[in-house]
């Protein structure tokens, strides 16, 4: 059954490309080398459309779509670096610093994070934003990993990996608006959840300092994160 | 049943009520239930028994009758005379209220005068049997029409057809968007699909507003046959209330009227003996704001945590179990069967150039009678705020109208005499909303206000993305210091700059519409931020490096 698939133009901040209605914005950008920040995305796992680094502007559509949920279309005009969009991209990354402790200079993940990484691409030099310094818990009674809740941005990513890849489901997000937060199993240590099964993929996308593998000093921690673009395309041809 | 059936069904049950010339109808929505109204129905009975009045008489237990703040209310029905509406009525007037029907004068005390601009203004089409019919009497619906216009359908349209009647009505969506209904059944009937659901949205989490209470208290069957006219129109076979737990009342009415209407073959299999079939469930949802967001009340039928998704796709596209999807709002639908029965042509000439029919508000706050009314589209703030809702008390002025509710803004009187439709609503920084209308009087304090819905967005945020989980908390302590008066003018600016990149950049409706009190309040009423901001010599906020 495998129809050919429809192929469509669309133009993306100028230039014409071809696509079909099953990629993304996000995906014809990217094969294109066309920039678009993105941080709750991921390949090879779902998409979940939450950070909204990644809107864009589509012609005759009021509202900012975000690339990576939204499906090419025929004759689509997308623009991705709009001065307003410069904006609000870095407004959101200054809620995000003032959301939680982000403390890069004791950060396991110093220089290899991506919200750190985001700030600098997107221009951001000061957080106008007042900080609120929440108390939040720090996780290690795993034997390997460590959850920081100080340094989470709510991506999922972890969830997602766990739920659609390794099939544990071990973790899940509680709690709404500001006391939202990701947690193992029924709320209990992760140390002592009883679904993990401490193969450490939660880790490797976690994209900031959030889960980390224990043992590492300030700025060691690099995550690995090709095995998921190599497990999916695997999977897809042994279904 | 047959129309035939339906017809005789009507026409017997009208005959028997005829026997009885004296009809009592007594208010049994949750307002007035709330005020013992079903202890005055029990006493009203035991008094009638007592007396053995002269002429047969009868209590009826209805919905609504729209003046809640004067209930509990009762009505007397004679033949051939006109009714007569008692407020505030206790269990000591029973005895009273029935010795009057033979004495055929009166309880002058407790009259309360109908012919007041409250009743005479209102033009009903979604309340037209709320206050007039048992809401547990499947018979007393029949009666006045009820499962008529699903009955037309059936024998006599195609679903193009009656899609082509709702789109000629100009009905637009009564949850909040005013989204044109004949335009998203046209997307649903489109997609093919084995399996297509209708939901009616009855979430209604905006706070203060009851209007989806009443009518689904009131005239449960009105919704069934509006969705299941949807359906028919559409394609989908299966329905899906999606109801809040904490109308009780509500879902026991409707529980009901699904049992009293499955059993009589108006849903199920083989309607009325044609090929339609179409059954529905009903769906509790725990009370949270954003499951009324089409794509988390998905989710939440679903039986994950109510998030919402970005859309594109459309429910009508792939919306529960990824199946086309039509959701439609409570009074979306109870507007359905008039429109079938009496034709779009009809419906349309009410209202105004954009905006067809009536509106459902739910009066409340600083104004003299607070309750329930339906107007047509097109009446003035003026006329809603001083004819019908009689004024502010205690001699104060008016000074604001909300309306929209935590999505929508608060206008000043220099907008009273606008006509109230979706569009000129919007210009002027505010939305129709669902129906939710409170007014102010000149003691309210308007940055108070935006920093009640503010908080209101603050605490039901799901929390999934970032600008509304963590731009409504900033916003809202802005809206704190600026309210106990320790803001300052970099807080008011930077509170504007969140209130756009919020708006812009938001998942869902919630976080996209949170602002909205916070603009309008700004536009009409700016003096009263910079009267709190002052020349506060508080230390601007400074910008706080990135800790990079
Ligand atoms: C945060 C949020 C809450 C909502 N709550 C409700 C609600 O309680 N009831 C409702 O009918 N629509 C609600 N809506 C609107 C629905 O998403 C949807 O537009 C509506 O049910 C569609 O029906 P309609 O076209 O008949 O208006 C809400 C939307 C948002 C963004
Ligand atoms: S706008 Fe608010 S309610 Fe809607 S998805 Fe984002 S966090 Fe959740
Ligand atoms: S990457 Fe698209 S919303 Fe996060």
């Amino acid at each position: 059954m495998s129809t050919q698939p429809h192929i469509i133009t669309l133009t993306i901040d100028g230039r014409e490309l071809s696509a079909t209605v099953d990629d993304s914005i996000l995906t014809i950008a990217r094969q294109h080398k066309i920039d678009i920040p993105t941080l709750c995305f991921l390949e090879g796992l779902s998409t979940w459309g939450a950070c909204r680094l990644c809107l864009v502007e589509i012609e005759g559509t009021p509202k900012l779509l975000s690339a990576c949920t939204t499906k090419c279309v025929e004759n689509m005009v997308v623009k991705t670096d709009t001065e307003r969009l410069k904006q609000h991209r870095k407004m959101i990354i200054e809620l995000l610093f003032a959301e939680r402790n982000h403390i890069c200079s004791v950060c396991v993940s110093n220089g290899a994070c991506e919200l750190q990484s985001l700030a600098q691409e997107c221009g951001v030099d000061h957080v106008s934003v007042p900080y609120r310094y929440p108390s939040l818990q720090l996780d290690s009674s795993h034997d390997l990993f460590r959850l920081d809740n100080n340094r989470c941005i709510l991506c999922t990513r972890c969830v997602r990996v766990c739920d659609e890849i390794e099939g544990a489901h071990t973790w899940d997000v509680a709690g709404r608006g500001i006391d939202a937060h990701v947690l193992t199993d029924l709320n209990t240590l992760w140390g002592d959840s009883e679904s993990c099964t401490s193969c450490g993929k939660c880790v490797q996308v976690c994209p900031t300092g959030a889960l980390v593998q224990k043992g590492t000093a300030v700025a060691e921690m690099h995550k690995q994160r090709e095995f998921l673009p190599y497990l999916t395309k695997m999977r897809r041809n042994h279904p | 049943m047959t129309p035939e059936e339906l017809h005789d069904v009507g026409q017997k049950h009208r005959e028997q009520d005829a026997k009885t010339p004296h009809h009592v109808r007594v208010c049994m929505a949750a307002g007035c239930m709330s005020q013992k109204s079903d202890e005055i129905k029990k006493t009203l009975e035991k008094a009638i028994k007592e007396k053995g009045a002269s002429d047969p008489c009868k209590v009826k237990c209805v919905g609504c009758m729209g003046l809640c703040s004067a209930g509990p209310l009762v009505r007397v029905d004679t033949e051939g005379q006109d009714s007569v509406m008692y407020q505030n009525v206790t269990v000591d007037d029973s005895s009273e209220i029935v010795q009057s029907i033979s004495d055929g004068k009166p309880v002058e005390r407790l009259v309360c005068d109908t012919n007041v601009p409250f009743f005479a203004k209102q033009q009903k089409i979604v309340l037209e049997n709320v206050g007039e019919i048992d809401p547990d009497s499947l018979e007393d619906y029949i009666s006045v029409g009820g499962y008529s216009a699903l009955g037309k359908a059936l024998a006599e349209m195609s679903p193009a057809e009656v899609r082509s009647e709702v789109e000629a009505s100009g009905l637009r969506g009564r949850g909040g968007a005013g989204f044109p209904t004949g335009l998203k059944w046209g997307m649903m009937a489109r997609n093919e699909s084995e399996t297509k659901y209708i939901i009616c949205n009855a979430d209604e989490g905006d706070p203060g507003a009851f209007m989806d209470r009443a009518v689904l208290e009131s005239d449960p069957h009105r919704i069934l046959e509006g969705m299941a006219l949807a359906a028919y129109a559409t394609g989908a076979n299966h329905g899906y209330v999606y109801i809040r737990a904490e109308y009780p009342l509500a879902i026991k009415r409707l529980k009901n009227a699904i049992r009293l209407a499955a059993r009589a073959g108006l849903l199920g299999h083989h309607i009325s003996g044609t090929r339609f079939s179409f059954q529905i469930e009903i769906r509790l949802g725990a009370g949270a704001f954003v499951c009324g967001e089409e794509t988390a009340l998905i989710a939440s039928i679903e039986g994950k945590r109510g998030q919402p998704k970005p859309r594109p796709p459309f429910p009508a596209q792939s919306g529960l179990w990824g199946k086309p999807t039509c959701i439609n709002n409570v009074e979306t639908l109870a507007n359905i069967a008039p429109i079938v029965n009496k034709g779009g042509a009809w419906f349309a000439s009410i209202g105004t150039e954009k905006s067809k029919g009536t509106k459902v508000f739910a009066l409340a706050g600083k104004i003299n009678n607070t309750g329930l009314i339906e107007v047509p589209m097109g009446i003035t703030l003026r006329e809603i705020v001083f004819d019908i809702g009689g004024g502010i008390p205690d001699g104060l002025s008016f000074k604001a109208v909300q309306t929209g509710g935590p999505s929508g803004g608060c206008l000043p009187d220099r907008h009273l005499d606008m006509a109230v439709d979706y569009d000129n609503l919007r210009d002027a920084g505010s939305i129709m909303g669902s129906g939710g209308m409170i007014i102010m009087d000149e003691e309210s304090n308007m940055v108070d206000v935006a920093r009640f819905f503010m908080e209101f967005c603050m605490s039901e945020s799901c929390g999934k993305c970032i600008p509304c989980r963590v731009g409504t908390y900033q916003m809202h302590n802005l809206l704190d210091r600026i309210a106990e008066g320790q803001g300052t003018h970099e807080d008011l600016a930077l509170l504007e700059e969140l209130c756009i990149t919020v708006a812009c950049t938001s998942l869902c409706g919630l976080g996209q519409t949170a602002p909205n009190p916070v603009l309008s309040t700004l536009r009409y009423f700016r003096n009263e931020y910079l009267d709190l901001i002052g020349e506060q010599h508080i230390p601007a906020f400074v910008g706080q490096e990135a800790s990079q």
